[in-house]
């Protein structure tokens, strides 16, 4: 259920956002170089940011700007800030062993978009939702979610899982948002604060890895089987 | 009428202000006692808390804190751990000189971890309970690769990146139920166990199902079900020895405890058959992928993981059958496998100390050269694997009693066949151990063990020995009121 009735103008706007981030997500699945991951991460949490915001501005829910405000300063910022010191410091410029090809990816990764798209229209039958926007978030939450498990799989540099889990963590903040923007803020703050914690430790450990296990990638993580 | 509000503050400020003097005071001697006295505390706060625990969820600290018996339960098995982790850490951890100068880090870490355990299962918000496990998990994963070689810091990390992922589904599933609620309840309202349950009858079946199954799966990795079980034998082998008794006889039951209160979503929607069957499936194939690799494993501590995910399995099954009966079961079950996965890791550090290598085939004549801690390790694995005379025997055989009752009366056959191989298998790597061929000359162990190494477990034994004795009558009364009350 969407709480407050939305005019088209604000339709069209929430659908152009979503869509973006989603964009955002295929163009990390296209590239092979680290820093454009990256960038186009920073670059989806500020759109995520700018959903919260308009929320926040057609739903009349204040503390959604707090929220917009600390996404984009904490995800579109300074996790992209650690990400980006870690690709620097570990020296590592680009995925050198992914399974597929950019253009392969990209077509999984669309026939996983459609796939998402026909479980929320389902959904949406079952919950006889009349707003097109909830399909539209659920499918970009799962979506973004199954990209993300995507960049996990195709690849094996630990930086770029790091980079699949924000991805995830992403899909499920967009969704959240325009689902449930009535969800306790508290919860949201302690979610970004958790997150911002993992991707510290996720970095101390690639640390780790390079010095004791001397890869930091997962074909090179293979001491531990049966 | 006792003050849990007072009880649960203490019971978490003890451990945080240890960790802090033990961060700032430096001393590997002092940490280790530190630690001690905090476990021992918790421990009998723990105990207090499960004693005067009321019949009915009390509801406290701002709504923010819930308490019941089923919880108090599961804290309880985080005491018992914490403090026979405790005390076997002091005697593992002296057997490692070259760790002495971070010492004081390893038992910062250990109380902060155990910390971490004593906060989950008292949060009333579904949402804040996944951050709690998070944070576990967070904690547990520097202290897996504590010790900083290879093997440890890949098993730390493939364990902080499989759960990531894994409770990035939970969470998923945790907003589609607060927006399942917000059909029935309005945009804005208080996401705790006790709304979700309410507003479940209500909420369509299909979104029901899957938020379930998303938070079944995502916590499901956490406790290590199969098939997202890839990260335990990696995780509970590699960290010290304390450590993986930590993880396996106490987070894991958090983690089911939490699957358990979704459950009770599931069930109070009506939906309560499809839920169980599910849960059990899990835990049936659980218990399938564990027998499988125990039979060829030879890691003495990837054998126990493995047994871990067995009794995760058990615990599964006896949650998923539902009734009064498996319930009792799956409860009993899970101190008695508590204090004896306990005992079998400490068992299996000391041996991997002595022997100075993690492979079965290379412990030999175990008896012969440590007869008390080779002779408590044996009883162990008898044990272990629901042999009588010990606890979980009972509590074994009371999860299939209760089966036979349920609506899934096959996975009764299925476990009892899976439970006689497991047996087997156990008994053969023990058989091997103490009857196998006498060591090389140089590969004689001739490491002392102190009484730190082999004190806890008596500790552990003798408990699961009596539990398995002597059922109390008021544990079956607190079982059965556990039951009724919801989770």
């Amino acid at each position: 259920m969407l709480i407050f009735h939305l005019g088209p103008l604000a339709t069209s706007l929430f659908s152009l956002l979503a869509i973006l981030a989603l964009v955002f997500s295929f163009v990390m699945l296209a590239s092979h170089w680290l820093k454009n991951h990256v960038y186009a991460f920073a670059a989806e949490s500020w759109t995520i940011a700018a959903i919260s915001a308009s929320i926040g501005y057609y739903g009349h829910y204040p503390e959604l700007y707090i929220i917009a405000a600390l996404t984009a300063l904490f995800r579109g910022t300074f996790l992209p800030y650690l990400v980006l010191r870690l690709v620097k410091r570990l020296d590592i410029r680009r995925e050198f062993t992914p399974l597929l090809k950019p253009s392969s990816s990209m077509i999984l990764g669309a026939a996983l978009v459609i796939f998402s798209y026909e479980v929320s229209r389902q959904l949406g039958v079952a919950l006889h939702l009349t707003d097109n926007i909830a399909v539209l978030a659920l499918t970009c939450m799962f979506s973004l979610k199954l990209i993300g498990f995507l960049m996990m799989i195709l690849r094996s540099e630990a930086i770029s899982h790091i980079l699949g889990l924000l991805v995830i963590e992403n899909g499920i903040f967009l969704g959240s948002q325009i689902l449930v923007p009535g969800m306790p803020a508290l919860l949201e703050l302690v979610i970004i604060f958790d997150l911002l914690t993992i991707v510290m430790a996720f970095g101390m450990l690639v640390r780790f890895l390079q010095t004791h296990a001397g890869t930091t990638s997962s074909r090179g993580l293979q001491k531990l089987v049966g | 009428m006792v003050n849990f509000a007072a009880l649960i503050a203490a019971l978490w400020i003890i451990p945080a202000v240890a960790i802090i003097l033990m961060l700032a005071l430096r001393r590997p001697h002092l940490a280790e006692y530190l630690n001690l006295l905090t476990s021992i505390a918790v421990f009998g706060l723990t105990l207090t808390i499960l004693v005067a625990v009321p019949d009915k969820a009390l509801v406290t600290g701002a709504q923010y804190i819930l308490l019941t018996p089923l919880g108090a339960w599961v804290l309880f098995c985080v005491g018992l751990v914490y403090l026979l982790a405790s005390i076997y850490a002091i005697g593992y951890m002296r057997l490692l000189p070259e760790e002495k100068p971070r010492l004081h880090k390893y038992y910062a870490l250990q109380a902060g971890f155990a910390l971490t355990m004593l906060i989950a299962p008292l949060m009333n918000n579904p949402g804040i309970f996944w951050i709690a496990i998070d944070f576990t998990t967070i904690v547990s994963a520097f202290l897996v690769g504590f010790e900083k070689e290879a093997e440890c810091i890949e098993a730390a990390w493939k364990y902080l990146i499989v759960v990531s992922a894994g409770l990035a589904l939970a969470l998923l599933g945790i907003i589609l139920f607060y927006w399942g609620g917000t059909f029935v309840l309005g945009p804005t309202y208080a996401l705790t166990w006790a709304n979700l349950r309410e507003v479940a009858p209500k909420v369509p079946e299909t979104l029901l199902f899957l938020s379930f199954l998303l938070t079944l799966v995502g916590f499901g990795t956490k406790v290590g079900l199969a098939p997202m079980h890839t990260w335990l034998p990696d995780a509970h082998s590699e960290g010290p020895a304390p450590v993986s008794a930590m993880l396996s006889g106490a987070l894991l039951n958090i983690a089911l405890l939490g699957i358990y209160r979704f459950l009770s979503i599931v069930d109070s929607g009506g939906y309560s058959l499809m839920g169980h069957t599910a849960l059990l499936v899990l835990g049936v194939l659980s218990l399938f992928v564990a027998g499988m690799f125990i039979v060829r494993q030879d890691g003495a501590k990837r054998m126990l993981a493995y047994s871990s995910l067995e009794h995760m399995g058990v615990l599964a099954i006896g949650f998923g059958f539902g009734g009064p009966i498996a319930f009792a079961g799956a409860m009993y079950h899970m101190v008695n496998h508590s204090m004896n996965k306990s005992l079998m890791f400490f068992g299996a550090g000391n041996m991997m100390r002595a022997y100075d290598t993690k492979y079965m085939s290379k412990m030999r004549q175990v008896l012969r050269y440590y007869p008390v801690t080779g002779a408590l390790w044996l009883l162990g694995a008898v044990a272990i694997t629901g042999a009588p005379p010990f606890g979980l025997f009972l509590s074994e055989l009371t999860i299939l009693r209760g089966g036979i009752l349920s609506p899934n009366p096959w996975a009764v056959w299925v476990m009892a066949i899976l439970l006689i191989l497991i047996f087997t298998a156990f008994m053969n790597h023990f058989r091997r151990m103490i009857w196998g061929p006498e060591p090389e000359p140089d590969e004689v162990p001739t490491l002392k063990l102190s009484l730190w190494n082999s004190l806890p477990m008596w500790l552990a034994l003798i408990p699961v020995l009596v539990l398995g004795l002597w059922w109390p009558s008021g544990l079956w009364g607190f079982f059965q009121q556990a039951f009724m009350v919801q989770p």
